[in-house]
């Protein structure tokens, strides 16, 4: 047994209702007792989709226990298959119905149903729901394509236009709406036809056309990764696993994608991203160094330290995922940038590391959101589980050019701004300024509308601070005066002090920037 | 875990005709009570042993992440638990010790069973009792079913209610007592405890209420008032006890608080003119307060389909002072026991569902086409989205709406979706 108090994931079976819900014509049956039905509001609420997921759920109860749950799977099938009629029937078992073992996917297969059925095995006790969305993907990819010839290329049916699959958006992912957009608008500026995407948006019908296009790219790898190899093994497709999230990026991607289809892309002629110059204008030199703590999904997590600390200059001070998964790839970005990468899906372990590496901007998830705003600090999403405000109603890709424009305006928005750091300072001893007042662009952010005091560190009682010192703390700007009055504590305990001095605070500060 | 399931409930004759219906669900399980719950009894904690999908069902349901250290938890069980090779009673007790360990200060903890807790056999009621004999009772451990498979929504307050009723002590002396059963947000509970003070009934306990610590005490005396609808069986096992159910209505709006006001008062023999003098601001207060929403409510038709239990009593409330129309109450199991003060008050023509077909409720909706749809959080904007207007039930578990002071509140969550609609240029709900 494992203590949660709030998870990152959901169940494996969400992440079957998320390409179930994230395609067209596809209906699932989900043998789940009633509580498990509360996954359709995370669609209806959370991204306000205007439909009930195509999830049939079977609600079964104590008294049908005895051995009529299979009927009742059973029943609820035929009725789903002919109320619904779709091109395909997904059936799973939740975690309670995994423990009946009515084998859903048997029970389909002598049930007389038409329609062809894709079992799902969801091992619930093992795996979580970004695993749970990738097998269901890959289980109906496979499930139609397997058998099905590669369409050799002909000379009257060679196409014109080199063509791609992107793979992987979804229901509940991060910005897959607008990503989708993004990444069809670059390619298609430069000459590539976008073949199907799916899940997001596609038909069992269209799945069967990706064998048409002359490359795969895995745009959200834990959903597509597996599939992707997978269609390069039976079909000899290749694929691009660059995501094209932050400036660079998008330009490696645009380059491998070249290079695999073996087709020029002249990247400068599409390349109007704004991310550049803005990094490099004066009012951005205040970015410099700025600390960010980073936390996410592997893929949106890494990309966030690239653009972080290569783009914008910040200096990535923490760096960490909840995907076991992908532990592997996110310990190695973190090496690179000299950190100890932070893997864990225990939310108070993320607090913790939040709290003790006071960051000036946390970059994660709607968790961390919350960890900031406990503790008075800016933040930005940058990957799932998101809220509502995570779907935004405008455009906001974070893939590609605009993307990447998109990520410098949400990041530095909760940041004092060059100028207006100068300000703090100069009116700081001024008698109306109040520095315990957010800034006046956060105000109205439904954030922090008043900073928490800082914390005098309780167990360090015996520290005494001397009002002189006192007075010259309250001098150093409110953004880096929590880690001041830390540093200068685990100073004065480190040699020994009792009281602090003015001499003391300067002293550690010396200490603690060599 | 004696909690029981919607249609398993037996009907008195004469109650109103049900269509039952056994179908799809769309209503969560008794786990989201925990989120009112843990808010109201601040000295407890609530352990779910279950599964990841329990953790994210309460978390989903609460919406939004309330305190970063929440008073609740789920241990959530995995392959191990399952193969046998960890033995889970002692799990279980390690998962109590972490619990502890961060909140050495809990005075009764809750452990809640979930479908896969119960689906294998992990017997929670006795983890409970031999905790408690070991930790010799500094720490009250109660186990209850918050599962899918026993209980649904707000049946789940009732299944924790119901296991805490053993914990009651015995009267010492033989006294009248009034027990209001159910939790009502503070506010609510202040201004109940006001009126029945000026009624002259000191004897009151709220059962819960906000400390875990001391149980009122429970004799032939206590008279039992409901301020929730769906207690059924904590009802019993207080009548059990020796207590006696007062027959009332439920308190929500004017004329329903009064009524359950005075089922106290008679029952308490207070004197007819303390009584109406002490009502009578509150209650006029409350008639005016419904007011603003009578023109936008009046003759608009509402449906309900099944979630909080509620729905009778609202039914009741809407159409008797608000001046609605209802033309589908479905509950998710119907207790004639609580509710035989309240059916014998809806209007003629409504039809009347038990349990729910899901897909069969909405063809049902999409037909008669309501002005207001009552419904899940998960239905609510697929609704919308087919021009309907909604009002998704589970706001009203988190908000006051209970007693005369809240009338006006309870009736404007009707009102807005139909004022909003009025208001908007944009998009269309034909
Ligand atoms: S229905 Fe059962 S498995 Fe699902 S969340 Fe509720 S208790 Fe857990
Ligand atoms: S940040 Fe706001 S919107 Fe998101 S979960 Fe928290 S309360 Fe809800």
């Amino acid at each position: 047994m494992e203590l949660t108090l709030w998870t990152y994931e959901g169940p494996p079976h969400v992440g079957a209702i998320r390409v179930a819900a994230s395609m067209e014509r596809v209906h699932l049956v989900l043998h789940a007792p009633q509580g498990d039905t509360y996954a359709d509001l995370l669609f209806t609420m959370i991204e306000r989709d205007g439909k009930r997921p195509p999830v049939t759920y079977t609600t079964f109860q104590a008294r049908d226990l005895g051995g009529s749950t299979a009927n009742c799977f059973l029943d609820t099938l035929r009725a789903a298959a002919d109320r619904f009629k779709p091109q395909v029937l997904l059936v799973a078992d939740s975690c309670t119905a995994e423990l009946l073992q009515d084998q859903p996917g048997s029970l389909a297969a002598t049930a007389g149903i038409s329609i062809p059925v894709v079992p799902l095995e969801m091992v619930a006790y093992s795996r979580k729901e970004n695993w749970g969305a990738s097998e269901t993907f890959f289980q109906l990819v496979a499930g139609l394509l397997r058998g099905v010839e590669k369409p050799a290329a002909t000379a009257d049916n060679r196409p014109v236009r080199p063509s791609v699959n992107l793979l992987g958006p979804t229901k509940l992912g991060f910005r897959c709406r607008d990503d989708i957009l993004e990444i069809e608008s670059l390619l298609n500026g430069v000459g590539i036809d976008v073949n199907v995407v799916a899940p997001l948006g596609a038909s069992p019908a269209d799945l069967l056309e990706i064998p048409n296009a002359d490359l795969n790219v895995c745009l959200y790898p834990e959903v597509a990764a597996s599939t992707c190899q997978w269609l390069k093994r039976q079909f000899g497709m290749p694929y691009v696993d660059i995501v094209p999230l932050g400036y660079g990026a998008t330009r490696d991607f645009l380059t491998a994608v070249s290079e695999a289809l073996d087709y020029p892309i002249n990247i400068d002629a599409i390349d109007h991203c704004r991310l550049p110059w803005y990094s490099r204008s004066v009012d951005s030199t205040y970015l410099t160094g700025k600390r960010v703590f980073i936390f996410g999904d592997a893929t949106h997590a890494i990309a966030a330290a690239r653009v972080a600390s290569r783009e914008l200059g910040f200096e990535v001070v923490g760096l960490g995922t909840y995907a076991r998964e992908q532990a592997r790839d996110v310990r190695a970005a973190a090496k690179e940038l000299g950190l100890e990468a932070l893997i864990t899906s225990d939310y108070l372990e993320v607090e913790a590391a939040v709290e003790r590496l006071a960051p000036e901007l946390v970059l994660g998830t709607q968790m961390e959101r919350h960890i900031a705003k406990r503790l008075g600090i800016g933040c930005a999403v940058i990957s799932t589980p998101a809220h509502v405000q995570d779907y935004p109603a405008r455009y906001s890709p974070q893939m590609g050019f605009e993307g990447a424009n998109v990520m410098f305006d949400t990041w530095v928005h909760p940041l004092v701004m060059g100028l207006e750091e100068h300000l703090l300072t100069m009116f700081r001893d001024d008698f109306e300024f109040n520095d315990s007042a957010v800034p006046s662009h956060l105000a109205e952010e439904g954030g922090v509308s008043k900073r928490p005091e800082e914390q005098v560190n309780a167990d360090d009682a015996e520290i005494a601070w001397a009002n002189s010192a006192e007075l010259e703390l309250k001098k150093i700007p409110f953004f880096v005066r929590g880690k001041a009055r830390r540093n200068t504590e685990s100073f004065a305990v480190e040699h020994g002090l009792n009281v602090i001095e003015v001499e003391t605070l300067y002293e550690a500060k010396a200490h603690f920037s060599r | 875990m004696g909690a029981v399931l919607a249609t398993d409930v037996g009907r008195k004759d004469g109650g109103p005709d049900i269509t039952v219906e056994r179908g799809q669900r769309a209503v969560f399980c008794g786990l989201t009570s925990i989120v009112w719950l843990h808010r109201k009894i601040q000295d407890a904690f609530f352990l779910v042993v279950g599964s990841r999908t329990c953790a994210h069902l309460i978390q989903s349901a609460a919406g939004v992440m309330i305190f970063s250290e929440p008073r609740f938890a789920t241990a959530v069980l995995d392959d191990r638990d399952l193969a046998g090779m960890a033995d889970c009673s002692e799990e279980v007790e390690r998962m109590i010790a972490k619990v502890l360990q961060r909140r050495p200060n809990l005075k009764t903890l809750f452990l809640v069973s979930s479908c896969p807790s119960e689906v294998i056999k992990i017997d929670l009621e006795n983890i409970a009792k031999r905790y408690r004999e070991r930790s010799q009772g500094s720490l009250r451990v109660i186990s209850y079913s918050g599962s899918g498979i026993e209980t649904t929504f707000t049946q789940g307050e009732d299944s924790c209610l119901q296991n805490l009723v053993p914990e009651m002590p015995v009267h010492t002396v033989e006294k009248n007592q009034l027990l209001v059963v159910g939790s009502l947000p503070d506010i609510v509970e202040d201004q109940f405890a006001r009126l029945f003070g000026e009624l002259g009934i000191e004897e009151l306990n709220f059962f819960p209420g906000r400390q875990s610590e001391t149980l009122p005490s429970i004799g032939p005396g206590t008279r039992i008032l409901l301020a929730q609808p769906y207690l059924g069986e904590t009802a019993r096992a207080l009548i059990a006890r020796g207590a006696t159910l007062l027959a009332a209505p439920f308190p929500l709006g004017a004329e329903g608080s009064l009524a359950w006001f005075r089922a106290a008062a008679e029952s308490f023999n207070v004197p007819e003119d303390v009584f109406k003098s002490t009502m009578r601001a509150p209650f006029e207060r409350a008639q005016r307060s419904l007011e603003g929403c009578k023109e936008t409510l009046e003759n608009r038709r509402i449906a309900f389909l099944p979630d909080s239990q509620l729905e009778i009593p609202l039914a009741r409330f809407l159409s008797r002072e608000c001046g609605m129309v209802p033309t589908e109450v479905s509950t998710p199991f119907y207790d004639a026991l609580t509710m035989a003060q309240e059916a014998p008050l809806l209007p003629e023509g409504v039809e009347w569902f038990e349990g729910q077909d899901l897909d069969t409720a909405l063809d049902r909706v999409r037909a008669s086409r309501p002005d207001l749809t009552v419904c899940g959080m998960g239905i609510a904007n697929p609704l919308e989205a087919e021009g309907l207007r909604t009002k998704w039930s589970i706001e009203l578990m988190f908000s006051p709406i209970q007693g005369f002071d809240q009338a006006g509140d309870l009736a404007e969550l009707f009102a807005r979706p139909l004022r909003r609609q009025a208001r908007l240029e944009v998009g269309s709900w034909s």
